[in-house]
């Protein structure tokens, strides 16, 4: 049988899924990646068109099904919107997936999900033996979103402006953490995830301030790997299901009440995408478990802690807007808690901006593989937050949070981009340790 | 003229990047939201301004090749399916600037890709009103309504999209612009071309602006829900309403089918052994809104309704219309395929028009889930079904075969709001005649020689 006919046997299993498409078209109301083009085949209704299509053997060229299949974010909207409730995201991961078996993974995605984000201790390694270059690659910028101007990546990457590195990743800085637990009698996993221990540490180191001012036990165990969202967005299920393995074996020799993430990737990845896609019975058990246990931040702090109220008031100095992560409210419906987070502290005012659940345009290896609609989605998203005048930008994302600050940056805007948890770490006197 | 030099002739109107013409492209324009056999175009073209559709008119004419107009692909009639794999497909939804709001002399002028939903919003935004909001108003687009002539849930007491159409603007078969209309209450300047175009299904000439009529919303508005044990007293309230000359903005009406399919899918609470629930919604002054409020309750009772629930503010009002919108989301959650009719009868007939669908539910052995419109006798009988059964399929059109039959025995029309397109086109004679296809064809060949505008629709080919 020749590789297509293999391809659209496997497809077929889609085929019941699919069929329950009635074809309304709602989801062109939420796609950011249609809003943009226009163009049927970029939203959910066409993309799953395509998909029966290849199931009855009616392409004559997949690899266009498949670049039409790869114009998407995997942000969820459609899912979200969908009177019919297709699982969109389900089937579009799986449809990546065999796509990438019978056709193949481009060879730089390859280096990336099988060499270095399924190995942790060489990502760590390469990361700090890179530290003392950045200079020569780096230009930091004045500017309130904290980036930098990186001229060899822009001829590889297009031009775009990404965050300052920190001077050591947060696991060269402190190792393992194993703080125990204080007043609460509660004992977290914290899951940095590759952006909060190799960019945005400062985030990390936010959220271990706040475990330890509720006085809540924190284990950050050394050498864990990536979640395996950017592996398994690219449908390579077999470095997903390692870079799972290799944590969940981590996991497994801790003990914690919860998990908890700052990333609504990570979060929504551990929680959904790991009972469902890892290896083992064994694996998908434990994930199971553990999924149970995940949480965002945001909702640790508000749900589990139940902290509603910071400091006493003073007045407002800051005005603060939240963008709600596609992750984060469409897939785990959290969106109320961070804006209680940054209502917490008292130095800052909340504006709505308008459509604040909107796609950013990062959609992890997206901006990437597709930088102009990407941007084009970004812009909308900048004008979205400029639109409210407001001090900083906060969003539950280090991805979203990368997106919106290179956006901001290219178009000389004097607004900082902040996670919600280092908004409410701020209003936080240090704990004595 | 050859595919390729067509294309290329199209790309300099528009952009190379507008011009769609791979295979999976032209699968992704190969379809409507109707349940039909999809047809891929030879191309889609994506015009950015309005005037590049006269350019692309005079090059299909010249060209010979056949045009579908489709806004945002959410017909029920297939209206917007190609008809030929020798045809273009021509996109509006580029075309979606708000040309103007006018508050003093309220009235709107737009292109034709602009979205209900965002439309009525912008207009809410300036403190006025468009009240028709088909079910797809979040991604319909205008010029799509006016072609269809969309309705809605508002139509008993507001009207459709043709009651709000002062003026058009559109492209006839030659490419030359044709304009009728005007931007003032009233105008009798020649044929009302406004009208002629109005549920011309892409037919007739490519609208290119309209002009749209605004009103002052109303100050107050209350919504209601009231629960029966059978169809019949449902019905006979509808009809006591009326009579009562009370014309609420929405009178909505579902039946058991639709009830337990929303309370298993949705749990809000809804009674699953009732026999039929009305969700009725009174807007106006609020006095009026107040008295009329209470003689409905009153008619409710009278007539039957084992439960009357008032809402008593927003968050009531919002739980009581959940009903109505889960109704198709739990309909089309059930079976694999759902087929929306939207057979429409004259108001006093609702109560036979809903025993036959019970009768030919049985009949073919099929599940029929029904709501809509009871306010304008415009139901939508949706059966549940999976097109993949054949037999099962097979019993689905002879149950739409005779539903329509029956629709006009009772002196009913085979569609309220949907349209003709393909999917209706061979029960056209049963309601109308034979001269009047004719008399049809040939306006079609009067005003399209070459026959070249979305040319199978409504009475096929006229050429």
């Amino acid at each position: 049988m020749t590789k297509i006919g293999e391809l659209a046997r496997a497809m077929r299993e889609f085929d019941d899924r699919i069929i329950k498409c009635m074809r309304c078209g709602t989801c062109q109301s939420v796609c950011p990646v249609f809003t943009e083009t226009h163009s049927e085949a970029d939203v959910a209704r066409g993309k799953l068109f395509l998909l029966s299509k290849l199931s009855e053997e009616m392409l004559k060229d997949p690899k266009l099904a498949r670049e039409k299949l790869d114009r998407c974010l995997l942000c969820g909207s459609c899912q979200a919107a969908c009177p019919s409730g297709v699982n969109t995201m389900a089937i579009f991961l799986e449809a990546r997936a065999l796509n990438a078996r019978y056709m193949g993974l481009s060879p730089i995605k390859r280096l990336i999900f099988r060499g270095l984000l399924s190995h942790p201790r060489l990502f760590d390694f390469l990361s700090a033996l890179s530290a003392p270059f950045r200079p020569v690659f780096m230009r930091p910028q004045k500017n309130a979103a904290r980036t930098a101007k990186a001229p060899l990546l822009d001829i590889l990457a297009g031009e775009r402006r990404i965050p300052q590195m920190p001077r050591k990743t947060f696991s060269a800085e402190f190792g393992r953490i194993d703080l125990p637990p204080g007043k609460s009698g509660l004992k977290v996993l914290f899951f940095p995830g590759c952006m909060g221990d190799k960019v945005y540490t400062n985030v990390t180191k936010a959220c271990v301030k706040i475990f330890k001012h509720h006085g809540v036990g924190v284990c950050i165990p050394a050498s864990m790997a990536c979640c395996g969202i950017p592996a398994l967005a690219s449908g390579d299920r077999d470095a997903f299901q390692k870079m799972a393995h290799l944590n969940i074996e981590i996991f497994k020799r801790e003990k914690y009440d919860y998990i908890v993430t700052a990333c609504a990737s990570c979060t929504e990845t551990i929680k959904e995408m790991w009972p469902k896609y890892a290896e083992s019975d064994d694996d998908k058990k434990y994930a199971a478990m553990a999924a149970a246990k995940a949480l965002d931040i945001s909702e640790f702090i508000v749900d589990v802690l139940k902290v509603r109220n910071g400091p006493a008031l003073k007045k407002a100095s800051e005005r603060v807007t939240y963008h709600d992560s596609c992750h984060l409210k469409k897939s785990l419906g959290v969106s109320a808690q961070p804006r209680v987070l940054i209502r917490m502290n008292a130095a800052c005012e909340l504006v709505e901006m308008p459509e604040s659940d909107k796609c950013c345009g990062c959609g992890g290896s997206f901006t990437l593989t597709h930088y102009e609609i990407s941007k084009q989605i970004g812009k909308r998203k900048r004008d979205n937050i400029v639109s409210v005048s407001p001090d900083v930008v906060a969003a539950g994302c280090p991805a979203c949070m990368m997106q919106i600050s290179n956006m901001l940056a290219l178009n000389n805007d004097d607004i900082k981009v902040k996670h919600v948890a280092e908004i409410y770490a701020d209003s936080l006197v240090e704990a004595v340790q | 003229m050859s595919l390729e030099s067509f294309a290329k002739d199209l790309e300099k109107i528009v952009g190379p990047e507008n011009v769609l013409s791979n295979e999976s492209d032209r699968h992704a324009y190969s379809y409507d939201s109707a349940v039909l056999e999809p047809k891929m175009p030879a191309m889609a073209v994506l015009p950015k301004r309005t005037e590049q559709l006269s350019d692309i008119i005079a090059l299909c004419s010249r060209a010979g090749m056949p045009i579908t107009v489709r806004g945002s692909g959410t017909n029920l009639s297939g209206g917007t399916v190609p008809d030929s794999e020798e045809s273009v497909v021509i996109v509006t939804q580029a075309l979606n600037n708000i040309l103007e709001i006018n508050e003093e002399d309220m009235y709107a002028v737009v292109e034709p890709g602009v979205v209900t939903a965002y439309f009525a919003n912008e207009v809410a935004k300036r403190g006025l009103f468009y009240p028709p909001d088909p079910g797809s108003q979040a991604v319909s687009t205008l010029g799509g309504n006016i072609a269809e002539n969309a309705g809605g849930l508002r139509g008993l007491k507001y009207g459709v999209t043709k009651d709000y159409l002062m003026g058009v603007e559109f492209f006839d078969a030659s490419g030359a612009l044709i304009k009728g209309g005007s931007r003032t209450v009233k105008c009798v300047t020649g044929y009302n071309l406004p009208g002629l175009i109005c549920a011309s299904e892409g037919t007739l000439g490519i609208i290119s602006k309209a002009i749209l009529k605004l009103i002052p919303p109303p100050k107050a508005s209350r919504a209601m829900m009231a629960v029966f044990n059978g169809i019949d007293a449902a019905a006979s309230s509808v009809a006591g309403i009326i009579a009562a000359h009370i014309l609420p903005c929405t009178l909505e009406i579902m039946d058991s089918v639709t009830i337990s399919l929303v309370e298993e899918c949705e749990h809000i609470g809804l009674p699953k052994n009732a026999g039929a629930i009305l969700l009725i919604e009174l807007d106006g002054h609020p006095a009026q809104v107040a008295e009329d409020s209470e003689t409905v309750e009153s008619v409710l009772r009278k007539n039957g309704a084992s439960e009357v629930a008032v809402a008593k503010n927003e968050q009531d009002k919002d739980k009581i219309w959940e009903a109505r919108r889960k109704s198709l989301p739990a309909l089309a959650r059930s079976r694999p395929t759902i087929v929306l009719e939207d057979a429409t009868v004259p108001r006093s007939k609702i109560p036979a028009m809903v025993s036959t669908i019970g009768e030919i539910a049985k009949k073919y052995d099929l599940l029929i889930g029904t709501f809509g419109h009871a306010g304008d006798g415009n139901l939508h009988p949706s059966i549940l079904c999976d097109k993949r059964n054949s037999d099962e399929f097979r019993r689905v059109e002879l149950a739409i075969d005779e539903l329509f039959t029956r629709t006009v025995e009772m002196g009913g029309t085979l569609s309220g709001e949907h349209g003709i397109g393909t999917a209706k086109a061979k029960w056209l004679k049963m309601e109308t005649n034979a001269a009047t296809i004719s008399f049809s064809k040939k306006l079609r060949r009067a005003l399209d020689p070459k026959g070249l505008f979305n040319p199978t629709k409504i009475t096929g080919t006229a050429i």
